[in-house]
């Protein structure tokens, strides 16, 4: 198993008039991984009325939401990627050696307007979809928008990661408040910005609990509002839940290929009979498959395992850690990665958890034993803060997949009426439908010139 | 960048002058011995395991050069000049140019679905330049779009593989990108057929320059940017998606 939702060329800019490599493969990459998932991103009172289509959880985490159902959201926003080199001098392993500058993207406002930050979930970049339709929908109410990869997406790691080693809760926060400053310092006197806003999904909206938490004591944005996207609760919860639904593969792990074949082939089918690859495409292959919901688990599980092989890699080789290359040993940028990608297709992120992040870390807090690490990563750690806090709030789902059941009554619990919660969505299922959007708009649209 | 083709001559001749490149052996220093890793591939990956991305890449070393020169071209030519053709050249105007090559990229399907005995391809391609090259203004505008035609692609590398030959070894040209044996041979005859049409159709300062603005647009067309997802395993990701695209679009 060698294909990888990271590793799926993006697209940003240009709609392909054809099915071109590359749009193709971002249909069907993102079809066969579940649009990457972000998979760190799931009672009480739940809103009522709720017209999304998906009632099936691990459907609504996979398909999103049906054409037809979706905002209204323009085609074309001048969204523009930048690259900034966070740290000059910085010298990476020749086999990550395109990796030095932080790559993003902005759209602008050609007049004074409030601006807003995202932060994508994990292993998803600047300009994976969910981002890109966040942007539209906040340049279209006339914001200035500045999307950020996740911390784990493997260019922020080399670039922008000051250890090259991701997961810890402060440190990525830290991380990416220094390139929020930088980016600022950039644009300031460019644009002018009324206020600064701050949302994130899934990981990216629990970077975001931390980041606003920072910015109380640093002070360089003095966010307005911030919204949370289906956040997890604890880090480590929902890494473990997303690497156990690999077990759900039909007949176990050693039928992998069997179930990626099937896969494979439901997909090709649709592509076949469809003269263009069209927006409801991962729908129609999903009709057409009739998948059970221990089968859609399992792909997310695969999905999310994917997407962690190429972070592991980059921090790997970036510390020379020895976790699966073996340390001292020098790989150049035409090296064979086969056997590394292999031996990472088969780990969880727990491992990962368990054999790299806190070994590599312990040095630095000799006093905090493998459960404190974990208890730490975790909204709970600074509940207090959020529930003081008025100008955070949190939109997510009561089925959302990536929660332990009853972590959903946290939200509640922490936020009160700050916390929207849907009946149905699973993880970030439908952050693209219509009355989501105009909730997420709304958050910040209120008050804000 | 299917547009290239026309330049697959030359782009034949680059090829095997990178290929007689890399040809020499690499100096093989004995191997130094370096500690196990925490998880070495002899303890975690079953020794009968079979990658199911795997794809016949026998000249891997020789491909991640030009996938690398590939980047360099891009960097230093090909998307500067798309940036600037975009600056310069208004949307309509970029647009018509694109209708205009695809209609050429029509007349191959044409030629193809004859090749393949498909008479419906043949049907539909054959509508689409009829409509666009008259209503459509020499093919300006994609009429036959708006009208709903279906569109469908062909051209020699899956005329082979219609009639059984397989893919060969996987090939990143220079400038084109991914592609294989099968496929990068097929460009030939298709470059061929479009360089007859265009000295038949075009006058000769627009017939000199058509490779150049058909690059371009195309490059213009085609998100992709190498290395840009960041991954390590981009090069073999981008291989099994060619390779399976390739392998769906012979079927289809």
């Amino acid at each position: 198993m060698k294909i990888s939702c990271q590793n799926a060329p993006r697209f940003g800019d240009t709609p392909g008039l054809h099915v071109t490599i590359a749009n193709f493969s971002q249909r069907f990459l993102a079809g066969l991984c579940l649009l990457l998932l972000a998979p760190f991103a799931s009672a009480t009172a739940t809103v009522e009325n709720y017209g999304y289509p998906v009632h099936d959880r691990y459907v609504a985490t996979v398909i999103g939401t049906p054409e037809g159902h979706q905002a209204d959201l323009p085609k074309d926003i001048p969204f523009k990627k930048r690259r900034l080199n966070v740290f000059p001098e910085r010298q990476l392993p020749d086999v990550i050696w395109y990796g030095q500058e932080l790559i993003y993207s902005e759209a602008l406002q050609d007049r004074p307007a409030p601006l807003i930050f995202l932060i994508a979930g994990t292993g998803a970049a600047h300009n994976g979809g969910k981002n890109v339709n966040m942007a539209k929908a906040f340049y279209k109410a006339g914001f200035h928008v500045v999307s950020l990869s996740s911390p784990t997406y493997p260019n922020f790691v080399s670039a922008a990661s000051s250890t090259g080693v991701v997961g810890d809760a402060q440190r990525d926060a830290a991380d990416l408040y220094r390139v929020m400053e930088m980016i600022w310092s950039r644009l300031d006197g460019e644009i002018e910005a009324t206020s600064f806003n701050l949302t994130g999904y899934s990981l990216g909206a629990f970077n975001s609990a931390y980041l606003a938490k920072l910015d109380e004591d640093r002070k360089s944005f003095n966010f307005r509002k911030v919204l949370l996207i289906n956040p997890p609760v604890s880090l480590y919860n929902s890494i473990s839940l997303l690497d156990r639904m690999t077990e759900n593969i039909p007949g176990g792990e050693d039928n992998f290929n069997e179930f990626f074949d099937r896969l494979v082939e439901g997909f090709s089918k649709v592509y076949k009979e469809q003269d263009e690859i069209g927006g409801d495409f991962l729908y129609e292959a999903y009709k057409g498959m009739d998948l059970k919901d221990e089968e859609l688990a399992a792909l997310v599980g695969v999905s999310f395992r994917i997407s962690s092989a190429s972070l592991v890699f980059t921090s790997d080789v970036m510390t020379d850690y020895g976790y699966v290359k073996p340390k001292g040993l020098e790989l150049d940028r035409y090296a064979d990665l086969t056997e590394y990608n292999e031996v990472l297709s088969r780990l969880g992120f727990t491992d990962y958890y368990h054999e790299f992040f806190y070994p590599f870390y312990k040095d630095e807090n000799p006093n905090l034993t493998r459960d404190q690490f974990i208890a730490t990563a975790s909204l709970t750690e600074i509940a207090d803060y959020l529930r003081n806090s008025p100008k955070i709030s949190v939109m997510h789902n009561q089925d959302d997949i990536i929660l332990e059941p009853g972590e959903i009554d946290f939200f509640n619990e922490v936020f009160g009426d700050r916390a929207t919660i849907y009946p149905t969505g699973g993880h970030c299922g439908n952050m693209n439908y219509v009355d989501n959007v105009a909730l997420m708009v709304a958050t910040f649209a209120e008050g804000a010139n | 960048m299917n547009s290239i083709m026309r330049r697959a001559p030359t782009l034949l001749v680059l090829l095997s002058l990178l290929a007689a490149c890399s040809s020499t052996p690499p100096k093989t220093l004995p191997e130094p011995v370096y500690p196990e890793p925490v998880f070495a591939a002899n303890r975690i990956v079953p020794e009968d395991a079979v990658s199911v991305t795997a794809v016949y890449d026998p000249w891997e070393g020789m491909n991640k050069r030009i996938y690398n020169f590939n980047y360099h071209f891009d960097q230093w030519v090909f998307l500067p000049v798309v940036r600037g053709w975009e600056a310069v050249v208004p949307s309509p105007a970029r647009t018509g140019v694109h209708n205009f090559f695809e209609n050429f990229r029509d007349v191959r399907t044409m030629a193809n679905s004859l090749l393949q005995a498909s008479p419906t391809k043949f049907a539909q391609s054959t509508g689409r330049v009829l409509v666009n090259s008259t209503i459509g203004l020499f093919g300006l505008i994609d009429v036959a779009s708006s009208m709903g035609m279906a569109r469908p692609d062909e051209d020699f590398g899956q005329t082979l593989g219609h009639w059984g030959v397989g893919t060969g070894p996987y090939l990143v040209l220079p400038i084109y990108g991914p592609s294989n044996l099968r496929d990068g041979v097929g460009l030939l005859p298709d470059a061929v057929l479009q360089n007859y049409i265009q000295d038949d159709l075009l006058a000769q300062p627009v017939r000199a320059t058509a490779f150049v603005f058909d690059s371009i647009d195309t490059r213009a067309q085609t998100s992709f940017r190498y290395y840009e997802t960041g991954s390590a395993f981009e090069y073999q990701t981008v291989r099994w998606l060619y390779s399976t695209k390739r392998e769906l679009d012979v079927e289809k």
